[in-house]
């Protein structure tokens, strides 16, 4: 890791010189208690204790920290790369679903049908897996396939796009469409991956029950690792001179070229890890919601990866951490109460972050400091 | 010559370019380059570094370049005007680049063929530009402006894993020192005066060490003062690099005292010592005399 060491480091995207080390540094000891604390509460406390929390709570916790994982990948390519994807709930999906085949074959003759093959191959009676699910009974393979599969999906895609130099708008309006395209092909029967039921009733992983609290716990755990291991990730990788080619390639991509840069393959490179982030998320999802299904594919999903980076704060990487929690809490708390009213707020919450606080919540104090008329 | 002693009225009448100034930078250029270039396999045994030939260049059946045909020499200072439209800035992007040519030829040295490369192999292999609009990375520093100028290593790996060096500080502060711009290293690009962000601009072509700098307009904007100053720095830069310069500014041209080239309606209409092009019929209809 290569740290601020000299007085011309300057922090990638920001309007001042910054002196202090980074706050990531400052939270991942607080950040790795909580991670302990929280699973440790649900373990060892009675279901009537003050102290107990909830399975509920532990699933919904996990959940976000998965969301979280793909909000940094969709800031190291938007806020650090300009790149605005409105596609990025293809490579969590296409993680999850790449898990979700392990589990599969973990439920082995569990399921309804009672046979080898999943209940939904009986149903459609086929008589053998596919070639595509050869290798999905062995745990490491499906880990290796969650980040290879949307990693060889991104390059493919993002070769050809920064190659033929689709930027902007275009862009965010060519990967609304793959995703798109993607949740009709998996709503398919045919495409063999369960149709519109997608994957579920997971019975355990690695031989565990997936119901346990212990599972949860670790799943939980580890959801939080993979977090603070992708923003160590992105903050190694945006405070390099890779990433200050990067965030020139997102102010000023000719000069880029001009001096001598291929900026596709900044781009490049840094489409495909946030990519591969997105899997190893989506992989750590499914087991903790217990399902997956061409939903996740939905245009709108993948909107409202953007909107928690938009409001959480673009090129901050702490600040889309914060959005993600922070909507999705908002979304749970909505979408329980009033739900007919969910998608008003959060486009509302859209327009107002846009028009109010373009730096997002993490621009906020400066903001307020701004409006008294203190000194940044 | 010193540019101090040039009259800054801007009318081109009254300018007076240091006799003898364009052929003896010519004539040194051989020598002078130097051994800090590096050996970029240009090949320039005719002693010309770039050949346009016949270059035709078409927008919607607008004519933006028309049979073009322009060398520059090996170290030799060339200034460009012409009235807008001319076609100055097409020509730049021909050679740089960014727009392929409809017909004609264009070569950097004996061998390269410009029409046939990419913008980042084309400044890779030598040829710099700096911008009409002063173009720096406005959210890095000054500093990081320059290192990421810097001659090195180009691809995503190299960049990931590289790390700063002691030469490549001292190299930098040497340049920043040479474009005044020392006390600014650790500010926001952004931050920097229109003319500042063009010394940067230039700083950052002068680290890329190129043979051959193209410079759209570098003293738009700038101070009376630091126009003078740019013009000391193209001389020196001159013989060591070959410069080609599109200006309007008569003064600064003037001052610069190298050959003229006037371009109208995409192609060359006259081409000498500044006096000899402000004096030539043509040239006072279609531009000096309108």
């Amino acid at each position: 890791m290569s740290m601020p060491d000299s007085p011309s480091h300057r922090a990638v995207v920001s309007d001042g010189p910054v002196q202090s080390p980074h706050p990531l540094f400052r939270l991942t000891l607080p950040a790795l208690v909580v991670l302990f604390v929280i699973p440790a509460l649900h373990l060892l406390t009675p279901a009537d204790s003050a102290w107990h929390l909830s399975d509920f709570f532990l699933t919904l916790t996990g959940k976000i920290l998965c969301y979280a994982v793909v909000a940094v990948a969709m800031d190291l390519i938007w806020g650090f790369g300009g790149i605005l994807s409105l596609g990025h709930g293809l490579f969590f999906a296409l993680g999850g679903y790449s898990f979700g085949m392990y589990l599969m074959r973990q439920i082995g003759r569990d399921g309804s049908y009672h046979a080898e093959l999943p209940d939904f191959m009986v149903f459609l009676d086929w008589k053998e897996l596919p070639w595509f699910w050869q290798g999905s009974d062995h745990f490491l393979w499906a880990v290796l396939m969650a980040i290879l599969v949307p990693a060889v999906v991104a390059t493919v895609f993002g070769f050809f796009a920064f190659r033929s130099r689709i930027r902007g708008v275009y862009f965010s309006i060519i990967t609304q469409a793959l995703v798109y395209a993607s949740m009709l092909l998996f709503f398919r029967n045919e495409t063999g991956f369960g149709g519109n039921n997608g994957f579920t009733d997971f019975k355990r992983v690695l031989g565990y029950s997936i119901t346990s609290p212990a599972t949860r716990s670790v799943l939980f755990i580890l959801s939080g690792l993979l977090l603070i291991g992708a923003l160590y990730l992105a903050f190694w990788l945006t405070r390099s001179r890779f990433g200050r080619v990067l965030a020139a390639v997102r102010d000023a991509e000719s000069r880029v070229m001009f001096i001598g840069y291929r900026p596709q393959d900044y781009k490049l490179t840094a489409w495909v890890i946030s990519a591969a982030l997105c899997g190893l998320a989506g992989a750590l999802y499914v087991p903790q919601v217990g399902i997956i299904n061409p939903g996740e594919m939905s245009p709108a999903n993948s909107i409202e990866i953007a909107i928690w980076v938009a409001v959480g704060g673009r090129g901050t990487l702490l600040g889309p951490v914060l959005g993600a929690f922070l909507v999705n809490l908002g979304k749970t708390y909505f979408t329980s109460h009033f739900p007919e009213y969910w998608l008003f707020i959060l486009g509302a919450l859209f327009v107002a972050v846009t028009l109010y606080l373009p730096e997002g919540l993490m621009g906020l104090p400066a903001r307020l400091r701004a409006l008294r008329g203190l000194p940044a | 010559m010193s540019a101090s002693t040039v009259p800054r009225n801007g009318h081109p009448s009254s300018m007076h370019p240091a006799p003898g100034a364009s052929g003896s930078q010519q004539d040194a250029a051989g020598d002078a380059l130097g051994s800090r270039l590096r050996g970029s396999g240009v090949d320039t045994s005719h002693n010309v570094i770039l050949y346009l030939e016949e270059i035709c260049v078409s927008f919607d059946g607008f004519k933006a370049l028309n049979k073009l045909s322009l060398s520059i020499d090996v170290g030799e200072l060339r200034c460009i005007i012409g009235p807008n439209g001319a076609g100055k800035t097409t020509m730049m992007d021909v050679i740089t680049g960014k727009t392929r040519p409809d017909s004609g030829t264009a070569f950097f040295g004996q061998t390269f063929d410009l029409t046939r490369m990419s913008e980042p192999q084309i400044a890779a292999t030598g040829i710099g530009r700096k911008f009409q609009k002063p173009t720096v990375f406005e959210q890095h520093s000054v500093f990081e402006n320059l290192e990421l100028a810097m001659r090195g290593p180009r691809s995503p790996l190299a960049t990931l894993f590289s790390r700063r060096d002691r030469a490549t500080g001292d190299r930098i502060a040497t340049t920043l020192e040479r474009v005044r711009l020392s006390e600014q290293a650790d500010r926001l690009a952004g931050l920097l005066s229109h003319g500042q962000k063009q010394w940067l601009e230039i700083a950052m072509l002068l680290v890329q060490e190129q043979r051959l700098l193209l410079l759209d307009e570098p003293v738009a904007g700038m101070t009376d003062d630091e126009t003078e100053r740019t013009a000391e720095l193209f001389l020196s830069l001159a013989g060591e690099h070959s410069l080609v310069v599109v200006e309007h500014d008569m003064a600064f041209i003037a001052a610069l005292g190298g050959k003229v080239t006037v371009l109208h309606e995409g192609s060359v209409l006259a081409e000498g010592a500044l006096l000899d092009v402000q004096s030539d019929e043509r040239v006072i209809e279609v531009y000096l005399g309108r």
